[in-house]
């Protein structure tokens, strides 16, 4: 369902030129649990932001279910994002004044989903992320572990086909860490492709396929 | 995204940054209420002005000697020296049938006295019919006796104000004051009227036109009141003037014929001017206001970089970030016009309440344009930062780099 043909960018540091991606070619299918590791710098987050077209490749074809997204509109890019796409960052990216629910409800507010519906999926997700009773609590009054139950249980209201998840890990204690892939993996479990960056071996094995990187480029 | 949904985004974003949300909403409010204060003073001083002439009666000419260069104008200052007016002019004016009727008046200053007290007051010749075209009335007594325009006679009417300092509470009926080197018999008192037109009549003495002229040693007169009978009828008695003078001035048009409306539309002019420029004055704070809401806003783009960043994650367009924070500049100047109206307006009732003479009236279209200002002074200084905003690389954005 994904395919990268050839793809680069180059970011222009002075008079540098410093290949975040390098001639990257990919097959992902649908539903696939991936990892992928690799050393700072590396291009890992770089290859996630093209592959949730928030970067744009300098070369190459990106294919998403078919249709050759990088030629598509700023409009439309917008589009895919919202319907096909779900984001988990390293710091969760929560709105600091919306509380848990609003939060999670964002991505169809922004879409413009009815009240009503938006309640229902809030807590229908909620749910099954054991949040339940955090709805109503705003961000500062959540530990790590929730903030990022929280960012997840954004991602997926939007039922995306591919979660797209940059060290999700990073800013959380083992045991929260845990209890995030988990969540994660239940979800690729029930059909989602997920692609997780990760500098944790021990979680990145987890993954029925392991990416490799190094400056730029990709090693199955 | 829904209308209700978008606003509501505005709104929790105004009470996530409460300094910055009350800073803007005062400079907004600040800037709408001088808009209405000062176009209020503007617009008080019209009606002030325009009450002051209707005090004056309606349909009256003004004739004064010297010709304006400018019709509607006020009378030339230099020039050559026009012929005077004289009580027999007034008589041949009054034969015309398009005037109901006319009141000359001859002014000057002289000390006042009786027994031992005196004032320094303005005398005023004139006729009985003075008292009709001015719309005056009297506390106590008569007004000057119907007579032929040119007879003397020694009787006076005075103002309210210089009967209570010669006369206390007194009644000064039939007593004789001392006019300079004349005596004079009081026949009647003024009612207690106030000013109209810069003439306090409560302050004058009146008297007979060709008393007046003796006293002061003068054939002229400083101007005649001509009253028609209706707006039609005016400008027929304008002309019929125009021409009597010509006529008895050897073919010269040495006067000057000002209607009441004239005089009032040149002042409403200058005073509707006035009001205009109060209110252009007033609309550069909410420039300011404006500019100030862009500075903030830019500071809120900085601030919520990684907001946006996120937003664009989630799907937002380039149009619907642009749409978030416009509506929150454009919520943020109606509210703070709206607490300006009501700055401006209770700043207008308190005026009121300490000058009730002045009527504080704020005009319409000027609550109308301040609103309107605010809102696209919010909009587009808005404009800068919302496209700032969308236009911010996503990728950066959420890095925080
Ligand atoms: N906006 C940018 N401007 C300049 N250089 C950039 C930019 N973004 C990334 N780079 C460079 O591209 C390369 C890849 O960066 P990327 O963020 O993808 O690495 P990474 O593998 O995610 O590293 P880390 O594990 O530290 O997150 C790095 O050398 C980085 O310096
Ligand atoms: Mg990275």
């Amino acid at each position: 369902m994904i395919k990268l043909e050839h793809i680069a960018r180059t970011f222009k540091v002075g008079d540098e030129l410093v290949h975040g991606l390098d001639d990257v070619c990919l097959d992902i299918k649908d539903g696939e649990y991936i990892s992928i590791m690799g050393p700072s710098g590396s291009g890992k987050s770089t290859l996630l932001n093209v592959l949730g077209l928030l970067d744009k490749p300098d070369q190459g074809h990106y294919f998403l279910d078919g249709s050759n997204v990088t030629e598509l509109s700023e409009q439309n890019q917008a589009n895919v994002r919202r319907e096909k796409i779900g984001f988990v960052f390293q710091t969760f990216h929560l709105v600091p004044r919306l509380t848990a629910a609003e939060n999670i409800a964002l991505p169809l507010t922004l879409a413009g989903v009815p009240h009503e519906e938006r309640d229902q999926r809030v807590q229908d997700v909620l749910k099954s992320l054991s949040l339940t009773n955090r709805g109503h609590h705003r961000p500062d009054q959540l530990s790590g572990g929730q903030r990022q139950r929280v960012a997840i249980a954004r991602a997926v209201i939007t039922n995306p086909v591919v979660m797209l998840a940059d060290e999700p890990t990073g800013n959380l204690d083992h045991a929260s860490g845990i209890e995030v892939i988990n969540i994660l993996e239940d979800l690729n479990k029930n059909g989602i492709t997920l692609l997780l960056v990760t500098h944790d071996i021990e979680l990145g094995e987890r993954a029925h396929r392991i990416i490799h990187m190094m400056d730029g480029k990709v090693y199955s | 995204m829904h209308i209700d949904d978008t606003l509501q985004f505005a709104f929790h974003a105004m009470r996530g940054y409460r300094t910055r949300t009350y800073l803007m909403l005062l400079a907004m409010a600040i800037g709408v209420a001088s808009v209405v204060l000062l176009t209020s003073l503007g617009e008080g001083a019209r009606i002030y002005v325009s009450q002051q002439f209707s005090s004056l009666g309606t349909h009256i000419l003004i004739v004064l000697p010297g010709r304006a260069e400018t019709t509607g104008g006020m009378p030339p200052i230099m020039g050559e020296t026009p012929r005077d007016l004289t009580l027999d002019d007034v008589a041949a004016i009054q034969r015309s049938r398009h005037v109901k009727q006319l009141a000359p008046i001859v002014l000057g200053a002289a000390p006042v006295s009786y027994q031992q007290l005196e004032r320094e007051v303005m005398v005023m010749g004139s006729t009985a019919s003075l008292y009709s075209v001015r719309q005056m009335s009297l506390s106590s007594g008569q007004f000057l006796p119907e007579q032929e325009i040119t007879r003397a006679s020694s009787v006076c009417v005075l103002g309210y104000t210089l009967k209570k300092e010669l006369f206390g509470s007194t009644s000064p009926l039939g007593k004789w004051v001392r006019v300079s080197e004349y005596r004079c018999r009081v026949i009647g008192v003024t009612a207690d009227e106030g000013v109209s037109l810069g003439m306090d009549l409560g302050e004058v003495l009146i008297m007979p036109a060709a008393s007046a002229q003796s006293l002061f040693n003068v054939n002229s007169v400083f101007r005649i009141l001509v009253e028609a009978d209706s707006q039609e009828e005016m400008a027929l008695a304008k002309q019929d003037v125009i021409d009597i003078i010509r006529e008895r001035h050897d073919g010269e048009d040495d006067i000057t014929v000002l209607s009441q409306d004239a005089l009032l539309s040149t002042f409403d002019r200058i005073l509707t001017a006035l009001t205009y420029s109060l209110g252009g004055i007033a609309a550069i704070s909410l420039l300011v206001a404006g500019i100030m809401i862009m500075n903030v806003m830019l500071v809120a783009v900085a601030q919520r970089t990684a907001e946006i960043g996120l937003l664009k994650a989630l799907g937002s367009p380039r149009r619907q970030i642009i749409m978030l924070f416009l509506t929150e500049s454009a919520c943020l100047s109606i509210i703070g016009a709206m607490l300006g109206l009501l700055f401006g307006l209770s700043g207008n009732w308190v005026l009121q309440q300490y000058f009730p003479d002045f009527p504080f009236q704020a005009p319409d279209w000027a609550l109308w344009a301040a609103v309107c200002i605010a809102l696209s002074t919010g909009l587009l200084f808005g404009m800068l930062p919302a496209r700032h905003a969308a236009n911010l690389d996503a990728v950066t954005a959420l890095s925080g780099r």
